[in-house]
């Protein structure tokens, strides 16, 4: 075990490098549904319990199923209302359980990034191998069902290996060239986009994808009343706004059709997208866009910034 | 290190659930219904009354809401009690006020104790269903099947015959099921049953000893998960249930592109000893009072589903 990932240098967020978004927008914004499938009976992983009780886990299992049943819907045409298009985070299972999804998404142009094959199948205890064929069969998996070279990373139920980067960004170049496995929302250290050390050592980024913003993580760790998370949303795009003017920010929303969608939760939700999208010189857009336009335009400069600044 | 290869077996990853107790199917491609006189949603107010012994076994977990102290712990015995004595008459109050026509879910050893709160509520009319024989007597998987069937089968036929009701509903205690519960229910004559919490609207489930309908009674607006689980304000629990139902409504009247139209189904569970309390009772009739106010129509779990069925 190491006592420091090593995916990033030390890069204090004052003075870097001013990032600009295209057309000269000051701001980055992209919402990440998270499109998941559970299994009821999931085979054993010795290092994480899929659900507290034995199977059948009908509590658990059952509200992430509204999800997909009622849910998605509901936050795919509100989206849509705001002229955003969703970044999904995916169970890649999901393409053969529910094409159905996949079709209205696509028909959105949304965008399709691999989180794992199932969510309730943990990275814990897989060789490197395992973890290679696992994260190739969820990349082929999207490419297969939507056409889309998969270029973002968000660890199956942020179960993480040491190699979990590593490998992304090498699959991705063996399936897609430098089209595919570009970026991870895995790491949480950073309101802006960051060059990661991967063993390869081709241009792979970190893109903010805040935890804080995370419907779970607010209604379900931190068990925030719902107009609650509506004004944290809103605050937290005030700042990064304000902040904009010195150099490019990045909000992203994280959320679960489990959740935010349900009835009590979504008229904060939409007073939020209303509230951000009502602003000028905000480009709403997509993960792999943010990675793409940040490797095209700002990465030398970021790596040349980092290493003025006592990095590698 | 590795895991076993069973691991990366995926042997359900195909069209539909990954089991076959349901359909798979999107809530907003569904048959639109229409309730009576026209109303876009029904209320559904569901009171379970519970009977948690102070001997109890946990087995196989305490049940949320039971004891948690050692022996003899007093605190939360009588804190239950106290619904089924002081709360439930407040909420029958509140009830006629507002002319809520309530279902209530009752422990068969409830109504076996307290034979006068029994005839009220038989008085009333209002329809029964079993909730299990009491709190601590859990359905679970891996239970042996002969004792979970003796136990279902005493708690309706004893429930039927102190109430002179056929009773056709049913919730689980804590909500928690065996692998076998559906269609031990099936086999007792339940015709729908409210532990699956998937969707928003009625839908089958099936059994080996014929469908039963799984009644979507939200756990999530439940007044003991957010005034108890997540520790909201009380005002905040009002709040999301209004913003539930002016959002239901609005669903009812179709989403963007017409889809989704329907009647849809607000269902209240609220418990006597967490909403009878003097200080909570007031927002229970607020909540009763803007809910009355808005397009809905007041009616037990039993008329829903009727309703819902004559229109497939």
């Amino acid at each position: 075990m190491k006592s420091d990932p090593g995916f990033y240098d030390y890069w204090p967020y004052q003075n870097r490098p001013k990032i600009r978004w295209p057309e000269g927008k000051k701001m980055a914004f992209w919402v990440a549904p998270n499109i998941e499938f559970y299994e009821l009976n999931p085979p054993t992983n010795p290092h994480r319990a899929a659900w507290p009780q034995p199977y059948p886990a009908t509590p658990g299992y059952s509200i992430r199923d509204y999800g997909n049943r009622v849910g998605h819907i509901r936050q795919m045409e509100l989206l849509e209302k705001y002229g955003i298009r969703g970044s999904i985070s995916l169970s890649t299972a999901l393409c053969d359980h529910h094409p159905e999804i996949i079709e209205m998404c696509k028909e959105r142009d949304w965008e399709f990034f691999s989180h794992g094959i199932y969510n309730t199948r943990y990275t814990y205890g897989m060789s490197e191998q395992q973890e290679r064929d696992m994260i190739k069969d969820s990349m082929e998996s999207i490419y297969k069902h939507t056409g889309q070279k998969c270029a973002g990373y968000l660890a199956p139920a942020l179960s993480h290996s040491e190699q979990t980067l590593d490998l992304f960004a090498e699959v991705g170049t063996e399936l897609f060239g430098n089209e595919g496995g570009i970026y991870t929302c895995d790491l949480f250290h950073d309101d802006q986009p960051t060059p990661i050390h991967t063993r390869s050592g081709k241009k792979f980024v970190s893109i903010p994808y805040s935890l804080e913003m995370n419907d779970t993580i607010a209604f379900v760790v931190n068990k925030v009343e719902p107009r609650r998370y509506g004004q944290m949303l809103k605050d937290n795009f005030d700042r990064l706004y304000q902040e904009a003017d010195e150099s490019g920010t990045i909000m992203c929303i994280p959320t679960h059709n489990y959740q935010v969608s349900c009835p009590h939760r979504m008229k904060a939700y939409e007073e939020a997208l209303e509230y951000i999208t009502s602003h000028d010189d905000i480009w709403i857009t997509t993960g792999r866009e943010i990675a793409n336009h940040f490797i095209d335009n700002h990465y030398d400069d970021a790596l040349a910034d980092i290493k003025s600044k006592g990095g590698k | 290190m590795a895991l076993d290869k069973e691991y990366f077996d995926y042997p359900h990853r195909s069209h539909g659930m990954d089991h076959d107790r349901y359909d798979w199917q999107l809530l907003a491609e569904q048959k639109p219904v229409s309730w009576p006189n026209n109303k876009k949603v029904a209320l559904w107010v569901n009171v379970p009354l519970q009977f948690f012994p102070l001997d109890q076994k946990g087995v196989p977990f305490k049940v949320p809401g039971g004891m948690t102290m050692p022996y003899p712990d007093l605190r939360h015995y009588s804190l239950r009690d106290y619904g089924n004595r002081v709360g439930i008459y407040r909420f029958l109050k509140a009830f006629d006020k507002y002319g809520i026509k309530p279902t209530f879910a009752i422990n068969t050893e409830l109504a076996k104790r307290t034979p006068y709160l029994l005839d009220t509520i038989k008085e009333r009319g209002d329809e029964i269903m079993c909730h299990g024989l009491h709190m601590d007597a859990l359905h679970y998987g891996g239970q042996d099947i002969v004792e979970e069937s003796n136990l279902v089968k005493s708690s309706i036929e004893q429930l039927r015959i102190l109430t002179d009701q056929d009773i056709k509903g049913w919730i689980s205690p804590a909500r928690n099921e065996s692998e076998n519960t559906p269609e031990l229910l099936a086999q007792n004559g339940i015709e729908y049953f409210c532990d699956w919490v998937n969707d928003d609207m009625p839908y089958q489930f099936k059994t080996q000893k014929g469908n039963l309908w799984a009644m979507p009674l939200s756990n999530e607006l439940e007044d003991k998960f957010v005034l108890m689980n997540n520790l909201h304000s009380e005002d905040s629990y009002v709040e999301q249930i209004k913003d539930a139902c002016d959002f239901l409504i609005k669903e009812a009247k179709g989403l963007q592109n017409n889809r989704g139209k329907g009647g849809r189904i607000l269902a209240l569970n609220i418990h006597p000893w967490m909403l009878g309390q003097p200080h909570r009772i007031a927002k229970l009739e607020q909540i009763l009072e803007y809910v009355m106010s808005q397009n809905v129509w007041t009616a037990s779990a039993s008329d829903i589903l009727s309703s819902f069925k004559a229109q497939q």
